[in-house]
């Protein structure tokens, strides 16, 4: 047997005793957890929490196994939103290889989406939050090969979704993609989403209303649309060129997207013929800035949302001190006396419900609906109060998943 | 249905590095093609090229009869089996196989008809109420399959289709793919790096190396006949073995001994070269005492020491090192590396009856049928010895055997389905 681990190899040394000599269906072992509502695979998968986290064990072909661990390490030293590999193990006497990725803290699947009241027809983020991944990792030259609902964990982000891939079997690595490999990887995802959400009609958990094939034609639509926008040549005139740049970079930027370079082309008297190549960054210019200032980790939308209280809070500072108050201290100042109170208040048997920093967004949005009701500010402790005590012990259980033990009800 | 034909297909890359260089191919109307050769020799790339997932740097790839270089892949109506299947659980046999031609807006009718068909042929048609969970794992295989088949598309491509199976339902699989195949008689494209897969799933097999195509044939004219040291290395388990030797008339002194060629037709090819390889595959050896007179006198007797011997039940394995030429020995040493074979050190493998009592650490004497040797240019590495004669008396084989084995699996009961599946 031979493991191989990407370091640190800390978190991963608890794994080291499981059974691995025995086929991955029998393991019987206390630290395996049951993940409800997960989406459908090939392989035999299970969950195993040790140390605080979740990890995914996936049993396949040692050559793939091999080849999706070196792919999904790839992934995330690119930035793109991918589940973290944390080693392989090969050489299993007898056995196919187990792959070991974390599973995604406080994440869900399409499945949990679709069978909670809550998101009563989660369709539309779902699906934008796919197609931006999908369009990202071909920005990348990233060809999926089996891009669909079940190979993506969804985190939430303020209110919309963030998409994240979990399954890299059939993924290739090209310095760039055809149209072809495009196209036939876009019609793949529209095959593969009209038939898990056939299943789900099946299953009686699709919303009425919500037809398979327009949602996976609409897939394709999305997809299309947003490669357009951000890949497309345009014909400038050259009286409204700077306008029009600006413009069309404002775009691509108010998509999630970075441009690395514009490229203007001579195009004779007809104007200038416009070229932009869009980045593959690490979605996220305001989640770096929030780490930066605060040290959270959050989602793009999260980020944008708590960076907005926070220069609400640096205006209510400067008139309560009446002088200028610096970025740094007005950010230390909003997590120590805004944001951790309302953490620390979280009733513990509802404390895994969601992540913290989409908890903190809901309690905003709970201040705003209160404040409005009533015609005046109610102010962020009162709003969470009564957050806490109306609206987080309506969020299912088992809508995102971590790998801690459910707190005993208080 | 169609034929695909490859004109003088070129990948190259940014790079400037061919991944496919030059290859010309004829798969014709309802033959099962295999593409073969260690990784990195283009096999992948060629496949994507049918599929339409690669550009064609030059070259002409034409599908029925239509030029399809620029047609995008979901025009070409190909049908990747296997790739990226997914089974959903909380949906019937039927519908599973149902579902991209639901996706195509088939009317009921239509897709009742082509599923019952398709069920029939995979033996399925009980099980179509069924969910996939009370399934068999080959039977689950089959509901995929069944998809592919279900659209009717005019070709099949499997890239590597078993290589995340375990061994039993490998196994399974390569009869069920067979099987189909000929019942169907659907043009079939079959990538793969296994040479086993290989010899018994295509009508003919062709062997790739670094881009170029080294020879296209039935598995039984690869085997036979090879055009040089690659072909003749990659196919066939264990290897051949290559053994250096130098001519002295119409004797070859190999480091196993020396013995006579008694075929004018080799003395001729050999030519004036003084040094050659000699291949010979593992059965061609056997152990003396089990051989009969007559036969022994087709052949030459060689004295060797023998390192290891494996009994296997059904024959004897045992190797027997022996000393190269440094020059020689690099060489094959490169070619072995290049064939995936972890084989590092220059020793024969023979294979000899089961019955033989030749034991590890002593010398053994050895009959070497040298009717079947093929004897390889050091340089070039080309065959010098393939029969030509025999090479066209083994495609009129290959042809007739494929035309018998269509016509019996399609017999007459069977017009309704699977002919009729075929055909639309």
């Amino acid at each position: 047997m031979h493991f191989v681990f990407t370091p640190p190899g800390e978190s991963a040394a608890g794994l080291l005793d499981l059974p691995w000599t025995e086929p991955l269906e029998e393991w019987d072992d206390e630290r395996l957890v049951e993940i409800r509502q997960r989406g459908l695979s090939r392989h035999t998968v299970r969950f195993v929490a040790e140390g605080g986290a979740v990890y995914a064990m996936k049993e396949l072909d040692a050559r793939l196994a091999r080849r999706e661990y070196r792919l999904l390490r790839r992934l995330r030293e690119l930035g793109l939103p991918a589940v973290e590999v944390i080693g392989v193990v090969v050489d299993r006497a007898g056995l196919d290889a187990i792959l070991v990725t974390r599973f995604l803290d406080h994440s869900s699947s399409y499945r949990s989406l679709f069978a909670n009241a809550r998101y009563s027809h989660p369709t539309d983020r779902l699906l934008d939050a796919l197609v931006e991944l999908l369009v990202r990792l071909h920005l990348a030259g990233f060809m999926w090969g089996d891009c669909s609902l079940s190979n993506v964990l969804f985190r939430m982000d303020a209110g919309a979704f963030a998409a994240y891939l979990v399954d890299a079997e059939t993924a290739e690595l090209h310095p760039s993609l055809s149209e072809g490999q495009r196209g036939y990887d876009v019609s793949l995802a529209r095959e593969r989403i009209a038939g898990e959400l056939f299943d789900l009609s099946a299953a009686g958990t699709l919303p009425s209303g919500v037809d398979p094939i327009d949602v996976a034609d609409d897939t394709v639509r999305r997809y299309r649309a947003l490669w357009d926008e951000l890949t497309r040549e345009e014909i400038l005139h050259p009286d409204d060129q700077r306008y029009r740049i600006a413009e069309r970079l404002r775009r691509i930027n108010s998509l999630g997207f970075d441009v690395d370079e514009v490229e203007l082309v001579d195009a004779g008297s007809s104007g200038a013929r416009l070229r932009v190549r869009t980045r593959v960054a690490e979605p996220g210019h305001h989640r770096r800035i929030l780490m930066a200032r605060t040290g959270l980790d959050a989602q793009e939308n999260q980020a944008r949302r708590l960076l907005n209280d926070i220069a609400g809070y640096r205006g209510h500072l400067e008139r309560v001190r009446g002088g200028p108050v610096p970025e740094v201290v007005a950010s230390n100042t909003w997590l120590a006396e805004v944001y951790e109170p309302v953490i620390d208040a979280v009733p513990p048997g509802l404390r895994d419900r969601l992540d913290d920093v989409e908890l903190f967004h809901e309690v905003l949005e709970h201040r705003w609906f209160l404040s409005e009701k009533s015609g005046r500010d109610v102010g962020t402790s009162a709003a969470a109060r009564d957050y806490f005590a109306s609206v987080l012990p309506t969020v299912p259980e088992d809508l995102t998943q971590t790998g801690r033990r459910p707190d005993p009800p208080s | 249905m169609a034929a695909i034909t490859m004109k003088n297909i070129v990948k190259q890359y940014g790079d400037g590095f061919p991944a496919v260089n030059d290859v010309s191919l004829d798969v014709q109307d309802g033959e099962f093609m295999i593409l073969v050769g260690p990784s990195g020799c283009g096999k992948s790339t060629l496949l994507r090229m049918i599929v339409g997932l690669e550009d064609i740097t030059a070259g002409e790839m034409v599908i029925g009869d239509r030029v399809v270089n620029k047609v995008a892949p979901r025009e070409r109506n190909l049908s990747m089996v296997f790739q990226n299947y997914a089974l959903y659980p909380h949906l019937t046999v039927y519908e599973n196989i149902a579902f991209p031609l639901r996706l195509a807006k088939t009317s009921n009718e239509e897709v009742q008809r082509r599923v019952n068909q398709t069920a029939e042929l995979l033996e399925l048609t009980e099980h179509l109420e069924r969910k996939p969970a009370n399934l068999s794992g080959g039977q689950r295989q089959r509901v995929a399959m069944g998809r592919a088949i279900v659209r009717q598309a005019d070709a099949f491509l499997f890239d590597e289709p078993l290589s995340n199976l375990d061994a039993k339902l490998r196994g399974q699989m390569r009869t069920e793919i067979s099987r189909l195949q000929r019942r169907l008689g659907v043009t079939t494209v079959y990538v793969t790096h296994d040479q086993t897969e290989a010899m018994t799933l295509g009508d003919r097999v062709a062997v790739l190396r670094r881009g170029v195509l080294q020879q296209v044939g039935s598995p039984r004219e690869l085997y036979e006949e090879p055009v040089n040291l690659f072909v003749a290395g990659f196919i066939g388990s264990p290897s051949m073995n290559f053994l250096p030797a130098s001519v002295d008339g119409s004797f070859l002194e190999t480091p196993l001994g020396r013995f006579e060629l008694r075929d004018e037709r080799k003395i001729e090819a050999v030519g004036d070269r003084s040094v050659v390889l000699v291949g010979i595959r593992p059965e061609h050896f056997e152990d003396v005492s089990l051989v009969g007179e007559e036969k022994k006198a087709r052949g030459s007797i060689v004295r060797a020491q023998v390192d290891v011997t494996e009994w296997l039940g059904n024959e004897l394995y045992a190797y027997v090192p022996y000393e190269a030429p440094e020059d020689l020995a690099a060489q094959l040493r490169d070619l072995s590396r290049e064939l995936d074979s972890d084989q590092l050190r220059t020793q024969a493998v023979v294979a000899l009856d089961a019955a033989s009592l030749i034991s590890p650490g002593r010398e053994a004497e050895l009959w070497i049928d040298t009717t079947k040797v093929h004897i390889f240019d050091p340089a070039t590495g080309d065959n010098l010895t393939r029969d030509e004669e025999r090479v066209e008396q083994l495609g009129r084989m290959a042809e007739d055997s494929r035309a018998a084995q269509r016509e019996a699996q399609r017999g007459p009961a069977d017009d309704e389905t699977g002919a009729s599946v075929a055909e639309s």
